[in-house]
């Protein structure tokens, strides 16, 4: 009981085609760690009956809303939940057709890890190098790749480490930094949970086991320490009448009391007399908890700006250079203004120039390319209204990213990684 | 456990985050409360959200006159405690003015008849966002719901339309008429709720614990019994010690038996328990897809 209070929370992406097996292997893992409930699964069972399975379909398990059951494919990216007595795990589900692109950047954005499902039959395919790509773009520290199906290629070790030396090239070209691999049969549940017994040269942990492993948040931990200030906090109370205290989550490192700070953009400078976590005061808080700071001096902040520590300055720029994923019908623009959302900033920004598109499937450059569709990659340049605080996207994915927002619609429009 | 953080530190910051981020991004926000469990745990969270401030914002109930008495003396007391503006959407006032129409027969229920009174509520107070308990875990159509829902000026949800949510970027911006649905407990599951409750010692109301009470059976579901409910013929009203797993309207809250006196006993009841807690919901039970219908019409 004591142990199950006190879990670490890993939140990974699966990134597959329908055909790999991706919703079976979701189903799976949901099965087996005793998360589907027995309403759940007579659900299930009605509902394969009258869709013509003979077999109780795990992959129905988390296909969520009519449209999508009725035309048996996914249109959105998911949210699943499950828990071992280890840690408690948050899957982005992310779909595999058309629209792949933007659905697995939204996945992969708030993701730790990614799993890629490879068909052991057909190996490393186009959509593999997709999946691995972005993977690599947004930063996911660690990468695993469960070859699956390797039931219907008798348990073959050699398919399993022909696959695993082809990837390695794969990995390698994307400089992708930690990948595991692990041959697995989702449906029959070999090295899923439990270890395979038809599989007994391989010597790795099966999957849900090597998942309660991964390293998390060290990342944003290490990184330098900031704090987008979200809210300031003014109680309108007699007593606390002198105070106030800047609430927000920390984007990355930590803060003591006793640091000495820069409040950015004004540059005033102050030291942390108080960190408040709700109510309880800490010495130190790290990214990404929650806290409201108090400061020595009565310095003029407000929503947006950024308290970072004397000797670790962000860069400060109202030009930047971003990889930009495209999310809507509506094509990108060179010389058009968008709201740009960056930490608890909002400010108005303008496309000065589209540099190239990437080969989403290469990382290569595209030359030639102008027009900017949904699901495309492009480098873009940005000029904006007021200066952009942040890090490099590949120093600290909080204070690193952004969104555009269309000026008419208002619908988020692209998804920006500072290079 | 390393230094990592501990999943409900991480939860909870995460809710913090996400409440602080309505009070900053709206004008005329509201927390639906509705005095169960979920809406209890994001009250606590919002007043740690802006301690020692008090909430900036009123807590929007919408009473179908079918609560539970306890759920009412619970709402009342946490208002005061709390020091917040409590506005209430009465569905026998929408019943009484026409604006909807009571249902009748046995499996007759006000749940469905609160969107209407929901609604109008929300333009009466010109309310732009709305906090809400919701979570992904809780049904399949709520799995791909956002942080940040937004809705329409009829107030309908499409889920074909949704905003894509990247990193903690969240978009709020909004034409005239429309509002959100912010569901800051997004990511935590029932099991999260109750041990967050426990390490945080939140009081509840009584009816979560076992009490004794009168209740009948319908369709293999415990039901509390009230006089104003119908019963069908060989349906028995008996006593029996039982609790509620969620709060909702008398009419459509099944009950469990159970002997769980306090939260530690609760979790270790959820830990072995084989159904979802939706699963006593007569509401949902009414088709298949009938949680994503009732999300569209603009449900919770």
């Amino acid at each position: 009981m004591a142990s199950y209070l006190d879990m670490e929370l890993l939140r990974f992406t699966t990134a597959g085609s329908v055909d790999d097996g991706k919703s079976t292997l979701i189903g799976r893992l949901l099965y087996d760690s005793k998360s589907i409930f027995e309403d759940q699964l007579e659900a299930v069972k009605v509902a394969s009956e009258r869709m013509g399975n003979k077999e109780f379909n795990l992959a129905l398990l988390t296909d969520g809303l009519r449209a999508e059951r009725e035309q048996g494919i996914t249109i959105d990216v998911a949210y699943r939940y499950f828990a071992t007595p280890k840690r408690k795990f948050i899957i982005a589900d992310t779909p595999g057709h058309i629209e792949y692109t933007r659905n697995m950047v939204t996945g992969a954005s708030t993701a730790d890890a990614a799993i890629i499902l490879v068909d052991a039959r057909n190996g490393i395919v186009e959509q593999t190098r997709r999946h691995s790509c972005i993977a690599s773009l947004l930063q996911l520290p660690d990468i695993v790749v469960a070859i699956n199906k390797m039931d219907l290629v008798d348990f073959s070790k050699r398919i399993f480490e022909k696959i695993q030396v082809e990837y390695g090239e794969v990995a390698k070209k994307l400089g992708l930094k930690r990948v595991y691999y692990i041959p697995i049969s989702a449906r029959d549940g070999d090295n899923v949970v439990n270890s395979s017994e038809r599989m007994p040269w391989f010597k790795g942990r099966p999957l849900l086991e090597l998942l309660e492993e991964l390293p998390v948040g060290g990342e944003s931990r290490a990184a330098a320490g900031r704090f987008p200030v979200q809210y300031v906090i003014r109680p309108q109370k007699d007593e606390y009448h002198d105070y106030r205290a800047y609430a927000g989550r920390i984007a990355g490192g930590n803060f003591k009391v006793g640091d000495h700070i820069t409040v950015l953009p004004s540059g005033s400078t102050s030291v942390i007399t108080g960190i408040e976590e709700m109510g309880v005061e800490l010495e130190c808080a790290w990214a990404p908890e929650s806290v409201a700071i108090r400061l020595k001096d009565d310095i003029d902040i407000s929503r947006g700006d950024m308290i970072v520590k004397n000797d670790e300055l962000p860069c400060i720029s109202s030009e930047v250079s971003l990889l930009v994923c495209w999310l809507n019908h509506r094509p990108l623009r060179t010389g058009s203004k968008y709201i740009i959302r960056h930490t608890t900033n909002e400010l108005i920004g303008i496309v000065k120039e589209i540099q190239f598109k990437v080969d989403v499937n290469t990382l290569d450059e595209v030359p030639g390319s102008v027009e900017v569709h949904m699901n495309d990659i492009a480098r873009i340049r940005l000029k904006t209204a007021k200066p952009l605080k942040y890090d490099r996207y590949a120093e600290n994915r909080t204070t690193g990213s952004l969104v555009l927002i269309d000026e008419a619609t208002f619908e988020t429009v692209g998804a920006g990684m500072i290079i | 456990m390393g230094y990592g953080m501990n999943h409900l530190r991480e939860l909870e910051s995460e809710s913090v985050y996400v409440i602080r981020e309505v009070a900053a991004q709206f004008e005329k926000p509201g927390l639906l409360f509705s005095g169960g469990k979920d809406s209890i745990v994001m009250a606590w969270l919002a007043q740690k959200a802006f301690y020692p401030a008090s909430i900036p914002f009123p807590f929007v109930h919408i009473d179908t006159g079918h609560n539970f008495e306890e759920t009412i003396q619970y709402r009342d007391d946490l208002i005061k405690r709390m020091g917040v503006r409590l506005i209430v959407g009465s569905v026998q006032e929408s019943i009484d003015k026409g604006r909807v129409a009571e249902e009748h027969g046995f499996n007759a229920s006000r749940n469905k008849l609160q969107t209407v009174t929901l609604l109008d509520t929300i333009e009466q107070y010109r309310f732009d966002a709305l906090l809400g308990g919701a979570r992904r875990d809780e049904e399949k159509a709520r799995a791909k719901e956002r942080f940040f829902s937004h809705r329409d000026e009829f107030g309908q949800w499409d889920p074909k339309n949704q905003r894509p949510e990247l990193w903690n970027l969240f978009n709020g911006k909004k034409h005239l008429g429309e509002h959100f649905r912010i569901f800051p407990l997004s990511n935590w599951t029932e099991m999260d709720v109750w041990q967050y409750i426990l390490t945080e010692g939140i009081d509840l109301p009584n009816l979560y614990y076992t009490h004794e009470r009168e209740v009948f059976e319908r369709d293999g579901i415990w039901l509390a019994y009230y006089p104003f409910m119908k019963l069908k013929e060989g349906e028995k009203v008996i006593k029996k010690r039982v609790r509620c797993r969620t709060i909702g309207d008398i009419t459509c809250t099944g009950l469990t038996v159970s002997e769980a006196y306090k939260v530690e006993d609760i979790v270790g009841e959820i830990a072995a328990s084989r159904e979802t807690e939706r699963g006593g919901r007569r509401d949902d039970k009414r088709s298949e897809a009938s949680m994503e219908d009732r999300k569209k019409e603009g449900y919770f």
